[in-house]
């Protein structure tokens, strides 16, 4: 099962490495890892997806926060949560045909076109990943150039948050 | 106020965290630290001949002493060669506190002359590290690292600090925090009151309940809380490798070690058990055996200073996080206050199966190797000679091998901080460093080494320290020319094919080699001259002796627990299992 993870880390040197390290340490995979300081710049957040069952994700947690940099650990997974990743996607469009169907695929899906060369259009796209699995998918015959995904952020739904 | 250079700041900043002691071994990043020493007498240094021995004599000290360990160290090669230590100490929860020198700031990442990465290559073996860059930060980030070594689970703090930061030209204000806190780290002492008192409940409860403690135990000095419960509720007590002298070795209630070389009694006895109360212990895999088939009636209470600990092998039924000696002691309180009686009549009839254990093939209601031939000492024996001639209390240090498993078994501690061993990362070379740490904490006591000839090669080289700082300690060589427990087990799973572990004619001669270094050498081949040349040993107090004993080659550790079975399925010799 996808866990999403968020994490408040002291914004120092060599923590990253610490909380990185610990996955390959540990045999854990990490999917994606986004990461940057926050309003306050003492701090970072970061989020991280991952694959695991339940008692897999309660070790990660506790592993987690046993780090001395870290703050605070959640997994999002367990309550209702926002998830959102940025795509920018390079995609072949050099016949008029191709560009008009495109054109439509990206207003579908709510993107924006923020680049045009008379080959190709650079589509920039937000969501949950399978929304961007959804994109690719539709666009993948026309002839993908080149994709860029940010990695899953994530927030918890409702008045609850993650400060120090 | 004071204006002080890095170097300064560093060892002032260590008298003020209470440390008397430094081992270590300069080298060109850590000049200007070793110039600051020079020139003050409140932190002795004593200089090792590796840098592995440093951290193993930094570990050995804290493990006899609790307190946190010290090792100062160079750059690079200085650095590296201190990794073995600090995965030892990292292993068995071991607080310490290990400085590095750096290569210069302005020089870092420019592949400079013994230049090493030490917070990256460190980084999966510490519980925390830090790369000064200020000689600012030196007294805080030092009270940090002591901080974080002893607190919660303790474990080695690594402290990189380039060599511009200890300039002797430069110098700031000197200020010792007087109080350390972290947002970011803040350990759980109490365990949770009501998980607690479901503990107890169950627990007086139980019908066949065995105790299995660990090194918890003895790092959070938690013995006394443990006694008084275990005695509170007459119930059976094993202990770890780690634990060992957790518990008296002597009493009733113990039924020795657990596990891969557990006794029968303990194995057994943890396997048909209804409640196993772990306290301080980790579920290792050379204790559990298959996990699969581990326990199978039990419930599983366990009480850990670290969450992860907790469920991480094993899943607790009662999972409490705290210290072993907060929750104990509030456990004795919940007992005394809770009206429930304990079932006399199931205990008494577990205790009789347990008694029925020891007897039919516990090892110490009588020996279960075959008794010495003619002049041929037993490696069993010498441990037994060993306790009856330090009357069980010296305190016992080992390498890792045939020779620590025979210590484990047959000497009985009855002290906790009396078993000084490398159990999880199971270090050879560990012993006699860690015993010079040992004498050093306590030079009026026994510091006894147990190794072999494979294992005290490897950091035989400190036995020009024991020369150099007066460090009188005996060493215990169970000599059987070969890697004894590499051989056991090739014995047992390689048709005996001997790959590499025999060495018999390119062995020392190891009472020249004692001698070369100034000490007492002793080489003893018959049974008969054991107790004398042991009792002569011993009785030279202010000298380093090097005993070497010619021991059975043919003797293998039993029980040993069989690969893929439950904790009881055990070899008990080398042809009987149960």
């Amino acid at each position: 099962m996808k866990r999403i993870i968020s994490i408040l880390l002291e914004n120092e040197s060599g923590a990253l490495s610490r909380v990185v390290g610990l996955f390959s340490q540990r045999g854990y995979n990490i999917d994606t890892l986004t990461v940057a300081p926050t309003d306050d710049d003492t701090l970072s957040r970061l989020t991280l997806t991952t694959q695991g069952d339940d008692q897999m994700a309660e070790q990660i947690v506790k592993q987690l926060h046993k780090l001395i940099d870290t703050i605070k650990v959640v997994d999002l997974t367990v309550g209702s949560h926002i998830e959102r990743e940025l795509m920018l996607v390079k995609i072949k469009a050099a016949d008029h045909d191709i560009r008009a169907e495109l054109k439509s695929c990206v207003d579908i899906f709510r993107g924006a076109i923020v680049d045009v060369t008379p080959h190709s259009y650079t589509v920039q796209l937000a969501g949950d990943s399978e929304k961007l699995d959804a994109f690719i998918e539709a666009v993948c015959e026309i002839g993908i150039m080149e994709v860029v995904r940010s990695g899953v952020s994530g927030i918890s739904r409702g008045d609850k948050f993650l400060r120090v | 106020m004071e204006l002080l250079s890095g170097g300064d700041i560093l060892i002032r900043a260590l008298k003020d965290a209470g440390v008397k002691d430094v081992w270590g071994y300069p080298g060109g990043a850590a000049l200007h630290i070793y110039d600051a020493l020079y020139r003050q007498d409140d932190v002795f240094h004593i200089l090792v001949r590796h840098e592995q021995a440093a951290v193993h004599a930094a570990d050995g000290f804290s493990r006899a002493t609790g307190e946190v360990g010290t090792a100062l160290v160079t750059s690079g090669p200085g650095a590296t060669n201190a990794i073995t230590g600090i995965a030892t100490a990292y292993m068995d929860s071991i607080p310490m506190v290990v400085i590095s020198g750096q290569v210069p700031l302005t020089k870092i990442g420019q592949d400079a002359f013994q230049e090493t990465d030490m917070v990256g290559v460190s980084r999966p073996i510490v519980k925390h590290s830090f790369l000064v860059t200020r000689a600012e930060d030196i007294a805080e980030t030092i009270a940090k690292a002591y901080y974080i070594a002893s607190t919660g689970r303790p474990g080695p703090v690594v402290v990189d600090i380039p060599k511009d930061v200890t300039d002797p030209s430069y110098k700031v204000p000197y200020h010792w925090p007087a109080e350390t806190t972290m947002r970011s780290y803040q350990p759980t002492d109490k365990g949770h009151r009501g998980q607690i008192k479901r503990a107890v409940k169950t627990l007086i409860k139980a019908k066949r309940p065995v105790i299995y403690t660990g090194g918890g135990i003895v790092i959070d000095n938690a013995a006394p809380h443990l006694i008084a419960l275990a005695q509170k509720l007459n119930f059976p007590v094993t202990n770890t490798l780690m634990g060992l002298g957790g518990y008296p070795g002597t009493d009733r209630q113990y039924l020795g070690m657990l596990g891969m070389h557990g006794t029968y009694e303990a194995n057994t006895a943890m396997h048909h058990a209804d409640v196993i109360f772990a306290v301080g212990a980790r579920f290792d895999d050379r204790v559990t055996n298959d996990l699969e088939k581990f326990c199978p009636h039990a419930t599983i209470i366990h009480i850990d200073v670290d969450p992860t600990t907790v469920s991480k092998n094993i899943e607790a039924h009662i999972p409490i996080v705290g210290t072993c000696t907060s929750v104990l002691t509030e456990m004795l309180t919940i007992a005394d206050q809770l009206d429930i009686e304990s079932d006399a009549e199931a205990l008494g009839e577990w205790w009789q199966q347990i008694d029925q254990w020891r007897a039919d093939k516990g090892i110490y209601t009588q020996p279960r190797y075959e008794p010495s031939e003619g002049t041929l000492i037993k490696p069993q024996d010498v441990i037994k000679m060993l306790y009856k001639i330090t009357n069980g209390e010296a305190i016992v240090t080992s390498d890792v091998g045939q020779h620590q498993m025979f210590a484990a078994q047959y000497y009985l501690f009855d002290e906790p901080r009396m078993w000084i061993n490398s159990g999880g990362l199971g270090t050879m070379g560990f012993g006699l460093p860690a015993a010079m740490g040992c004498k050093r904490a306590f030079p009026e006591k026994d510091v006894a080494c147990v190794t072999g000839e494979g294992s005290i090669q490897m950091c035989i080289q400190e036995l020009s320290t024991c020369t150099q700082h007066n460090l009188p300690v005996k060493i215990i060589n169970l000599n059987n020319a070969a890697l004894g427990m590499v051989r056991q087990w090739q014995d047992m799973n390689y048709s005996s094919r001997y790959s590499e572990s025999v060495y018999e004619d390119s062995l020392p001669d190891f009472v020249k080699l004692a001698e070369a270094y100034g000490h007492v050498g002793m080489k003893v081949t018959h049974i008969d001259e054991l107790e004398e040349k042991m009792r002569e040993c011993f009785a030279m107090q202010d000298r380093t002796v090097f005993m070497d004993i010619c021991v059975d080659r043919s003797e293998h550790v039993y029980p040993m627990q069989m690969p893929g079975g439950s904790m009881r399925d055990l070899w008990l010799n080398k042809t009987e299992r149960t």
